[in-house]
């Protein structure tokens, strides 16, 4: 698919932004603080309802304005598709799908499909595990739409269940009435645990070769690339009170249980964690505290590996989810839209050539760079030039 | 700001739910242009309402003497007891008028976050009345959330020590609508809630 027509009302930098696309590569050039960045999140946000820079809606609408709103017309196997997203901050946005009637925004996932590429993804391997779960958690939300209330309807529980907790330390003594009303959310995000753990499993599986083939391009091929998902469900409470997680041992792997059976593992490790969960007045188990561990050969990625060796892997966890997209819809013109938000900067020559030479065979592929070198030869195409609160008109490079 | 009982009134309307700053001072406004015998019923109704209206000692709803009507209805059938969080929602019952039995108000759903536990719901009240042995069925009515869930279980595990049968409304598609226009999660419920036709 190709986005063939973006306009930008209030958005961020922009009052008013018309930019008419090409499939094949796109070049935004322009210096620090123009604005390159702001256009491709904007598609970015059309596609995952979420930006790559902010967690909240509220900086994406220019400053002073009530409102913003994104359109595009998505070009899809040579059908197109006309998509309006009203951003209003502190209030549910609205989308338009086919100029029709007003629906939730939440409709609007799947029409347009992206893989964004930018600096922020080196946390995906250097940050903290919530990094990688937000990672798996967004890719679930845009290959399988209903997946966003699976994780929407988990996160509500663990509130409940951790405000209950909570209230219940604060209480000093933890009671039958406690211990009644507990086993009910235990019930509750057990059954909502297992539905997010299954489908996290169950992508991590369609990732990994991806992962390993992506990073193998990418590099010399020496070490293998590969993502373990690590459970809480087998946190043990060993006798001196620490939390011990030998991974399951001796137990059939997670990924060949059903839903049922997870849930019943949640409701066992919350029985043997439950003098630690009152004790701290917070959930210990779960599919918030997993994590999803990446390897390179023997070592964990996190901390050992190089800063190249970093970037590759970054880059390898978006190639691979833009392979997973193009296995799940293999009809023409279904694959997604790259982008790819200043990353090349970053990258040493070498990876600079074989990323290109990767995505370049991609429908269409969006750049966004401050100076042109630093674009590579294979990526050449139509060029824009962003200057302040607009884009010049573009131009051909050859 | 307004002088004096203008600003007085506009705050006192913006604390009402769902009534903003910006309604609030239209509302005050009309009031104050309005015919002021229309307004004093207005008054009176909000007087009364609070001397008159108490809550019915059987079954919690809304009621103007010690027991509501439909407690008092010797028509009813008193052998089933459909358990619901408002008084609100006896009313959206009642309007199917394909329930005969009588209610049991909760005055809400078990919410932590809230600060909302079981002991905090008229629970013990609906113990109290499964002492009476005509009762053979009690249908728990809670909305169908994360909250109203959460007390249908806790209402079904209490219960079933007792060992009276205990159902719960069916969740899944509206009925005169199209499957295709239906959520999934709705979708998704009413596979797990379908029924076997033969």
């Amino acid at each position: 698919m190709f986005v063939e027509f973006l306009s930008l009302t209030d958005f961020r930098t922009y009052p008013q932004l018309d930019i008419a696309l090409k499939p094949g590569v796109t070049v935004f050039v322009g210096s620090n603080g123009v604005g390159k960045t702001n256009i491709v999140e904007a598609i970015g946000y059309l596609a995952s309802l979420s930006s790559h820079r902010v967690s909240n809606d509220a900086p994406l609408i220019r400053f002073d304005s009530p409102r913003s709103l994104v359109r595009a017309r998505v070009d899809r196997g040579g059908r197109s598709i006309s998509l309006e997203l009203e951003i209003t901050a502190g209030k549910a946005n609205r989308a338009r799908i086919n100029r029709g009637a007003p629906v939730r925004a939440r409709d609007i996932l799947g029409h347009l499909r992206t893989v964004l590429f930018a600096p922020e993804d080196l946390a995906l391997v250097k940050g903290d595990p919530s990094n990688r779960r937000r990672f798996l958690d967004e890719l679930l939300a845009s290959l399988v739409p209903h997946h966003a209330a699976t994780r929407s309807d988990f996160e509500r529980v663990l509130k409940q269940r951790n405000a209950l907790l909570k209230s219940a330390r604060a209480s000093g003594r933890f009671t039958s009435a406690h211990e009644s009303t507990l086993e009910v959310w235990d019930q509750h995000m057990a059954e909502a645990g297992a539905a997010l753990l299954k489908a996290r499993l169950e992508l991590v599986d369609l990732l990994q070769p991806h992962l390993n083939a992506a990073y193998a391009a990418l590099t010399d091929g020496s070490k293998q690339a590969a993502a373990v998902y690590r459970s809480t469900i087998h946190s043990q409470l060993s006798d001196d009170g620490e939390v011990e997680n030998d991974g399951g041992a001796g137990l059939p792997p997670l990924a060949s249980l059903s839903a049922a059976e997870l849930a019943e593992l949640y409701l066992a490790a919350f029985k043997q964690q439950r003098k630690r969960e009152v004790e701290r007045g917070i959930s210990l188990v779960g599919p918030h505290r997993d994590e999803l561990e990446l390897m390179l050969g023997q070592a964990p990625a996190k901390g050992y590996a190089s800063h190249g060796e970093t970037w590759s892997l970054a880059l390898a966890l978006r190639l691979a989810s833009y392979y997973v997209f193009c296995e799940d819809d293999p009809a023409p013109g279904a694959a997604p839209v790259l982008i790819l938000d200043d990353v090349f900067a970053e990258l040493d020559s070498q990876r600079r050539s074989k990323l290109a030479g990767i995505v370049a065979s991609a429908e269409q592929v969006i750049v966004t760079a401050a100076v042109a070198e630093d674009i590579p030869e294979a990526l050449s195409g139509e060029q824009f030039k962003v200057v302040p609160g607009g884009v010049a008109s573009g131009q051909e490079t050859v | 700001m307004y002088e004096g009982a203008v600003q007085e009134l506009i705050d006192e309307l913006g604390r009402l739910p769902g009534i903003g700053p910006k309604s609030a001072q239209r509302i005050a406004f009309h009031i104050l242009d309005a015919d002021p015998a229309d307004m004093k019923r207005l008054v009176d109704a909000v007087t009364n309402v609070k001397e008159r209206v108490k809550f019915c000692s059987i079954c919690g709803n809304v009621s103007e003497q010690d027991t509501c009507n439909i407690c008092r209805d010797p028509r009813r059938d008193p052998t089933a007891i459909c358990v619901v969080e408002e008084s609100k929602d006896v009313i959206a019952i009642e309007r199917t008028r394909s329930f005969r039995g009588r209610y049991h108000v909760l005055g809400g759903a078990i919410n932590p976050i809230g600060g909302v536990g079981p002991e905090q719901l008229r629970i013990k009240e609906l113990l109290n009345r499964l002492s009476d042995k005509q009762i053979e069925e009690i249908i728990i009515a809670t909305d169908p959330n994360l909250e109203g869930e959460a007390t249908a279980t806790y209402l079904a595990r209490m219960l079933k020590a007792i060992g009276i049968p205990v159902s719960r409304l069916a969740s899944g598609l509206p009925v005169g609508g199209d499957l295709e226009y239906a959520d999934e999660v709705t979708l998704g419920r009413a596979f797990e809630g379908r029924r076997i036709l033969t």
